[in-house]
């Protein structure tokens, strides 16, 4: 391995790049950061496009309770049987939906990719810190998915207490169908998940840290590096915490301990279990759970940042402000975890603490919110279809992040937990959002990650089908929230007071529906694209970062020869002065003396005292032709 | 010049390498340090929780192997820098031998408990817990011993010496980690018991 990475990266990455690799360690058993964020990205996809289908499937309940489907029991059976959606199954796809969403989707798919393809590239490193833990990770991930999938062709069924595994749906096999077999390989799928984004996570902190081309010190990073790095130290933190939850559980559940359970008498049968409490993997789990939200949305954020400040040919504003916002909220989603809980009994003065911290979250957000406002203002707008989306991804996080100043005060959550309102907050928030920041992203990087361009025109009909859709299947839903509708009810129309919401029902359906058949555009456009799109330049967007100035055609170790070297922040867009409305990281301000502005040279005086001496030289001949 | 970027990115390389051990140790003790919480949260439940009885004195044998193969292990890695290859590779496997008699000192340790009576599937959880963090730290012992084993059997293969002494530097980290990790968990233990 690192003969092949690290022993000779000069011989290899050079001149006689050109050595003979199989198809297994090309494609399938790769080592290049690039092939294994393709592999993150496209088995994220298929993920995505698996787990909205189960929402479909779902939506199809809560919009016509009382209606037959014929053609579901034919292909899901006992499942759908006299085509209707059982109560089982219905928890089974509501369960399975959130946790590939969340976890296999937003965090690998999201954070596999863009910090595979993107930490390397924007560094200026021929690699991963450690390239075979990266392969490692990728092949977690994917054993992960099959054993996820897997539980669908098991008889039982697949896990079904909900994607936050409470005990004891979780914890007694007994209890409900989905706790039984599909319940253990939902805990093998996420041992596995989780053993691959520690891998991950320690290769992007240890590459961001140790492996900077000369020249990028860390306030020279773009934005996607700090998001990326910042989400991987959460990952590292709290990943192993739902370790030992999960440890626990698996205990519980086939050893016979009583760690999370306690007085228990299920199906008849009084269970031997005593002196545990659920309240106690509650608290793992969030403090898992709930930096899991932020893993979820930073990467998003940075994507975001540098997609914005590229076409709108500005400068991201507040660009030191961004970072510690990322920092703050890297810090405070560590001490907000009790939000989630703030109806378990909870102590009303430790509720009162969680409040407070969950409020002041909001503080960083909207610094971060009104950044991307002010980066837009004014700017020199290219609408492109990456552009739309990261418009779109700041949409979803201002009106989803409002919706968290409701819940995050702990009077008011005791009226909205566990209702519609929530499912809509954080499916704006997070879910919409972070997917947005993803598109944005694949839009985005397409050229740098296959070479050719994606169509434009799907791109923009994709956008407006997804964008318009979102809002209108969870906007709706505020309002079930406020009139006490709960979640993963199967039929709440048996409760009278609820049976007006069915018509609002019907109409989600449909927006969800038509959504995501426009999703049909985005998967023609990213797979046709890739062997048929136009091809791409080197710097098609006319971005500053290290990336664009590789070859188009992938070789081992990135640049042929040197590393690259940095001498300058990647916001310079629009720079007034120079001939271009950007200038590549990798130009020297020697090169650029007519635009250089005495903050560039951070206080080396013999700088500004070349700079001044070259203005004052070549004052006189501009003012000539002035006159 | 070639030669000296080649040289300069391998050892980068290495660095971000043994940067690697040390997240992940982070990362490992993030784990223990969930079960210390949670063992507080549980232990505060209520009086009936707790650990209730004395910690077998096994565990203070097992201490003291466990630091004794620490000492071992860095002599071994001191006299894989001083290329006295005969005598690391005698350190290395008095270091795993030494590891091997802590992961039975501490099985003997449980026969111990559970002969007083304090089992593993038990209503007071907290002494569940007492296996919890001593099954998973020596899972992590497997594991440690796994990385002497294989650093031993690069030694035997004779493979470079530069090779050599980043393999013995990340596993003597490793190995002292684990002697911290195990005087952190007793530690730990004997506060609540």
């Amino acid at each position: 391995m690192s003969s092949i990475t690290s022993a000779h990266p000069a011989d290899h990455h050079g001149e006689h790049g050109h050595h003979h690799e199989s198809f297994l360690s090309k494609y399938v058993f790769s080592q290049d950061h690039k092939m294994i964020a393709k592999q993150f990205l496209i088995t994220g996809i298929v993920m995505a496009v698996f787990a909205m289908f189960l929402s479909i499937l779902f939506r199809l309940q809560l919009a016509w309770p009382d209606k037959e489907f014929p053609i579901l029991e034919v292909f899901l059976g006992k499942w759908a049987e006299g085509g209707r959606i059982s109560p089982d199954f219905f928890l089974a796809l509501v369960t399975i939906h959130g946790t590939i969403m969340v976890f296999f989707v937003l965090t690998a798919g999201l954070s596999g990719t863009f910090a595979n393809l993107l930490i390397p590239y924007q560094l200026g490193a021929r690699d991963m810190a450690s390239p075979f833990m990266n392969m490692l990770s990728y092949w977690f991930f994917f054993t992960a998915c099959i054993v996820m999938i897997s539980s669908f062709f098991v008889e039982s069924g697949p896990a079904s207490a909900g994607w936050t595994v409470y005990p004891p749906l979780s914890a007694v096999p007994t209890a409900i169908s989905g706790s039984a077999m599909g319940m253990t390989l939902w805990l093998i799928s996420m041992t596995l998940f989780i053993a691959s984004q520690v891998l991950g996570g320690i290769n992007y902190i240890s590459t961001v840290l140790n492996m900077r081309a000369k020249g990028m010190d860390l306030w020279k990073m773009p934005l996607t590096i700090w998001a990326l790095f910042l989400t991987a130290i959460v990952g590292l933190l709290s990943f192993p915490v739902l370790v030992s939850a999960v440890v626990l559980l698996i205990f519980d559940r086939s050893f016979g301990t009583s760690f999370y359970l306690s007085d228990l008498v299920v199906q008849g049968q009084i269970l031997p279990n005593e002196g545990g409490s659920p309240i106690l993997f509650q608290h793992l789990f969030w403090f898992l759970g709930h930096p899991e939200v932020y893993i979820v949305l930073m990467p998003a954020l940075g994507l975001t940042s540098e997609v914005i400040s590229t076409n709108s040919r500005k400068p991201i504003f507040g660009y030191h402000a961004m970072v510690y916002s990322l920092i703050g909220i890297t810090i405070l989603s560590f001490i907000v975890w009790g939000h989630h809980m703030f109806v378990t009994g909870m102590n009303p003065f430790l509720g009162g603490v969680f409040m407070i911290t969950t409020l002041i979250i909001a503080v960083p957000s909207a610094v971060k919110s009104f950044n991307y406002l002010a980066t837009l203002w004014r700017g020199n707008i290219r609408f492109t279809p990456a552009m739309l989306f990261a418009i779109g991804m700041v949409s979803f996080f201002i009106s989803g992040g409002l919706t968290g100043l409701y819940l995050g005060n702990s009077a008011l959550d005791i009226a909205l937990h566990d209702t519609y309102f929530v499912v809509a907050h954080f499916h704006l928030v997070m879910g919409s959002a972070s997917i947005f920041g993803m598109l944005c992203g694949v839009y985005h990087w397409f050229p740098k990650l296959f070479g050719r361009m994606m169509n434009e025109k799907l791109g923009y009909l994709h956008f407006w089908l997804t964008f318009a859709g979102a809002y209108l299947v969870f906007f709706p839903m505020h309002f079930m929230g406020i009139d006490g509708v709960p979640r993963r009810y199967y039929a709440f129309t048996e409760f009278p007071f609820m049976e007006k919401w069915i018509s609002v029902n019907v109409f989600i359906t449909w927006a969800a529906i038509i959504a995501a058949l426009g999703q049909v555009a985005f998967l023609w456009n990213f797979f046709s694209s890739i062997r048929f799109g136009k091809r791409a330049t080197q710097n098609p967007w006319g971005s500053n970062t290290l990336e664009w100035t590789t070859g188009v055609k992938h070789i081992h170790g990135n640049w042929p020869g040197e590393l690259p070297t940095v001498y300058r922040w990647p916001y310079d867009y629009s720079k007034p002065g120079h001939h271009e409305d950007f200038i590549p990281q990798t130009v020297p301000f020697s090169e650029t003396m007519s635009s250089n502005l005495p903050h560039d040279f951070e206080g080396n005086v013999e700088a500004e005292r070349i700079q001044r001496e070259w203005e004052l030289a070549n004052r006189p001949q501009a003012e000539k032709e002035a006159e | 010049m070639a030669r000296y970027t080649q040289d300069k990115e391998e050892l980068t390389e290495q660095k971000a390498k043994k940067f690697n051990l040390w997240l992940g140790m982070i990362g490992m003790f993030m784990m223990f340090a969930a079960l210390s919480s949670g063992f507080i949260v549980y232990t505060a439940g209520g009086v009936d929780k707790g650990i209730k009885t004395l910690l077998p004195e096994a565990f203070i044998y097992s201490t003291v192997l466990i630091v004794l193969s620490s000492l071992t292990m860095q002599l071994a890695y001191v006299a894989a820098r001083k290329t006295a290859f005969g005598r690391q590779k005698l350190l290395l496997m008095a270091t795993i031998v030494l590891g091997l008699g802590f992961f039975a000192m501490q099985v003997h340790a449980w026969g111990v408990l559970s002969g007083r009576g304090v089992v593993f599937v038990n209503p007071n959880a907290s002494q569940s817990f007492v296996y919890i963090f001593t099954g998973m730290h020596l899972a992590h012992i497997i594991a440690g011993i796994l990385v002497l084993v294989r650093a031993l059997a690069g030694r035997i293969r004779n493979i470079d010496q530069v090779r050599n002494v980043f393999r013995m530097d990340l596993a003597a980290l490793f190995w002292h980690f684990l002697g911290i990790l195990w005087i952190y968990i007793y530690v730990f233990l004997l506060l609540n018991q």
